[in-house]
């Protein structure tokens, strides 16, 4: 391994994943195919023409440590293909994939499985447990064949196992668990070898409404304590604005748009974009911080707004972490603009009836 | 009369060149081979005077709480017993024996050398479709085929015998190795792959865990493709079952020969019971399926 340090060294611009213009095509003589995916024929051209399927195409992109990152799109948009690329389950046709700066397609065998073992995991859409062995086992799967031993792995092991509330089960079989119990021991797995980076494709697709509910808390809640980076697959737009820092829409296997939450409902980069979110309840989604206008704080004392220590005389104060719902009340009350406040309750902007009705117009 | 196919080439010539060839082999290596399988000799006959000096009440009693053990059930193991106690009547027990002991060790053989070749084509296709119709005409071929160069090279005895069984009958074993390692679910050799693990323990803590049931199916065929070649193996000295029902069409005696042929339909009905049950008892173990 090279002279970086392991445990939670990242890049000092904060990076921890980048991804250089990667293409994947699939088939027998995809480096040939390259050029002409590169001169901008369509997925569709390619496979009528050449039979060979466009997996990714040109897709560059900043992840940074801590964050939670979703990549969007429909089925067949190449989610499973691009995060399959972070832990070289999938090698691209042409581009580079750094990690901390270092890059994973150099990696020879034994730095790549150092690498799997240490500083990624993954979780699946249909869990991919090992059926034959029992909850704990599977727990400690890459704990026990990186060469853990035995007693620490299973110490580790209960650790995790609880803390996806499957405290009492460790010695039950996989097809003894429902679904929702089969993932949480899927992301107790991905958990246990305590890498900086955790993988998670569809991981709460195959659940029930209910149950994933409880994951998506459950996963934002341990994020909260864990700061992993997580690269998060969905193709449902509720659960990738619940749980990204930072969303990317890939169509055909490009990248359409990355951005926040916010950004992407507020200003679509294209049609596309445009109408894959035009039916979210964008009153749920978007917070007050993200339209409120942040120069609003001075002219709000100029309006005659003035602090008297607890608040401000006159006007409304809104938590800027709010969703546009949660401000209506607020808003219908007072005539003039709100103060926007930070966690601190100091000002930051204003937002107004107007601006809110702005953003909950569909574009 | 129609026009004979022409004659291109000179047959005769060039099976006089195959002829020499294989004479030159036998001539050259035909004692170290003999010696090499020594070993395989002498497992063989140890194997069948163990199973011919125990008192037959043991092998019965033994094979019965085999049968209960896997199938959990009286009624099977009730089935065992009267089978072999019916071989035991008709007076071909140390036959019956020595037939067991040649289809034990020739599948003890052939399970040995099939898995790792299924393990291998599982893992490259090229090896895949050269083996593939390798194992395609072994299966075809008449199985009297086999025996003209074992038996050349050995002399008529138990080696050829064995060989030639080890030979008709590692197909199966073979074949559902491989297709029970590439039917393992390809999302969980991937996330055994992304945990980190190296190819052989990749192999052993999940795929052939997983290929267990069909790599079982495979094994229980072996069996009985090694039961039904003993009655062609004792032509060139096998003995056993297969023997009695050659002199039985030597002597012309329906008798014997149906006996015999009784006794290894009920050695078939035994093992086969045994191999299922315990493939199934598996099957629940690994909590594979339903
Ligand atoms: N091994 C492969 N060989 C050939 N084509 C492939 C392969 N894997 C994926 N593809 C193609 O690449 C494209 C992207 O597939 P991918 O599985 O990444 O989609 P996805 O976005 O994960 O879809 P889903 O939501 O259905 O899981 C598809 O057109 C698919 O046909
Ligand atoms: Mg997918």
């Amino acid at each position: 391994m090279s002279g970086v340090t392991r445990s939670g060294v990242t890049s000092e611009d904060g990076i921890k994943i980048k991804v250089e213009q990667v293409y994947k095509i699939f088939g027998p003589r995809a480096p040939a195919m390259l050029e002409q995916v590169r001169g901008g024929m369509s997925k569709a051209e390619l496979l009528e023409q050449t039979g060979h399927i466009v997996g990714i195409c040109d897709v560059s992109l900043d992840i940074r440590a801590g964050e939670t990152f979703v990549v969007m799109g429909l089925s067949g948009s190449g989610k499973s293909t691009l995060i399959r690329h972070f832990n070289r389950l999938i090698e691209p046709t042409a581009g580079r994939i750094l990690v901390d700066g270092e890059d994973v397609l150099a990696m020879g065998p034994e730095a790549l499985r150092a690498f799997r073992r240490g500083r990624a995991s993954m979780v699946f859409q249909r869990f991919a447990l090992l059926p034959h062995k029992t909850v704990l086992d599977n727990v400690i799967y890459g704990l026990v064949i990186g060469g853990a031993g035995k007693a620490e792995a299973r110490d580790r092991g209960m650790q995790q196992i609880e803390l996806v509330g499957l405290g009492g089960f460790e010695n039950k079989y996989p097809s003894q668990l429902s679904g929702g119990m089969q993932q949480r021991v899927g992301l107790a797995r991905a958990l246990a070898t305590d890498a900086e980076i955790l993988l998670m494709d569809e991981a709460f697709s195959a659940l029930d409404p209910l149950i994933r509910n409880d994951m998506q808390a459950q996963l934002k809640e341990l994020q909260a304590r864990l700061h992993k980076t997580i690269v998060f697959i969905t193709h449902d737009l509720d659960e990738a604005l619940r749980l990204g820092d930072h969303i990317a829409i890939l169509k055909d296997g490009a990248l359409r748009q990355a951005g926040t939450g916010a950004e992407i409902l507020l200003n679509p980069a294209d049609d596309y974009v445009a109408r894959f979110v035009r039916d979210v309840n964008r009153a749920r989604v978007v917070t007050i911080g993200a339209i409120a206008d942040r120069d609003g704080a001075d002219r709000g004392g100029a309006a005659g707004l003035r602090s008297d220590g607890r608040g401000f005389s006159g006007a409304a104060c809104i938590d800027e972490k709010a969703t546009l719902e949660e401000g209506f009340a607020m808003l219908a009350e007072c005539d003039g603009p709100a103060i926007v406040t930070d966690e601190q309750a100091t000002p930051v902007g204003i937002v107004t009836r107007k601006a809110v009705l702005q953003a909950l117009a569909r574009p | 009369m129609a026009d004979s196919f022409p004659e291109l080439i000179d047959t005769r010539a060039l099976r006089i060149a195959l002829d020499e060839g294989f004479d030159w082999v036998v001539v050259n290596y035909g004692e170290p081979l003999e010696i090499g399988f020594l070993p395989v000799l002498r497992l063989l006959t140890g194997m069948e005077r163990v199973l011919q000096w125990l008192p037959w009440y043991v092998v019965l009693a033994a094979l019965c709480a085999l049968t209960y053990l896997a199938a959990r059930s009286w009624k099977a193991a009730g089935g065992v017993a009267a089978m072999l106690f019916l071989v035991g009547l008709t007076g071909i027990w140390d036959a019956a024996m020595a037939t067991v002991a040649l289809m034990l060790v020739a599948t003890f053989l052939a399970v040995c050398l099939g898995i790792p070749v299924g393990v291998g084509m599982s893992r490259s296709d090229s090896m895949q479709s050269i083996t593939l119709p390798v194992l395609d005409i072994m299966q075809t071929m008449p199985i009297f085929v086999y025996l003209i160069p074992f038996v050349m090279l050995f002399g008529p005895g138990k080696i050829p015998a064995l060989l030639a069984t080890v030979v008709f009958a590692i197909p199966p074993v073979i074949r559902l190795t491989n297709l029970g390692i590439r039917q393992v679910d390809a999302e969980v050799i991937e996330a055994v792959t992304a945990f980190g693990a190296t190819p052989r323990q990749r192999l052993l803590t999940a795929q052939i865990p997983l290929a267990m049931p069909t790599i079982m199916a495979g094994i229980n065929q072996t069996t009985m493709m090694a039961l039904s070649m003993v009655v062609i193996a004792s032509m060139i000295g096998a003995g056993g079952l297969g023997y009695q029902v050659l002199q039985g069409i030597q002597r012309l005696e329906v008798s014997r020969g149906l006996l015999a042929g009784l006794g290894i339909v009920f050695l078939a009905i035994i093992f086969d019971r045994i191999a299922q049950a315990y493939g199934r008892r598996m099957q629940q173990h690994l909590h594979i399926g339903s």
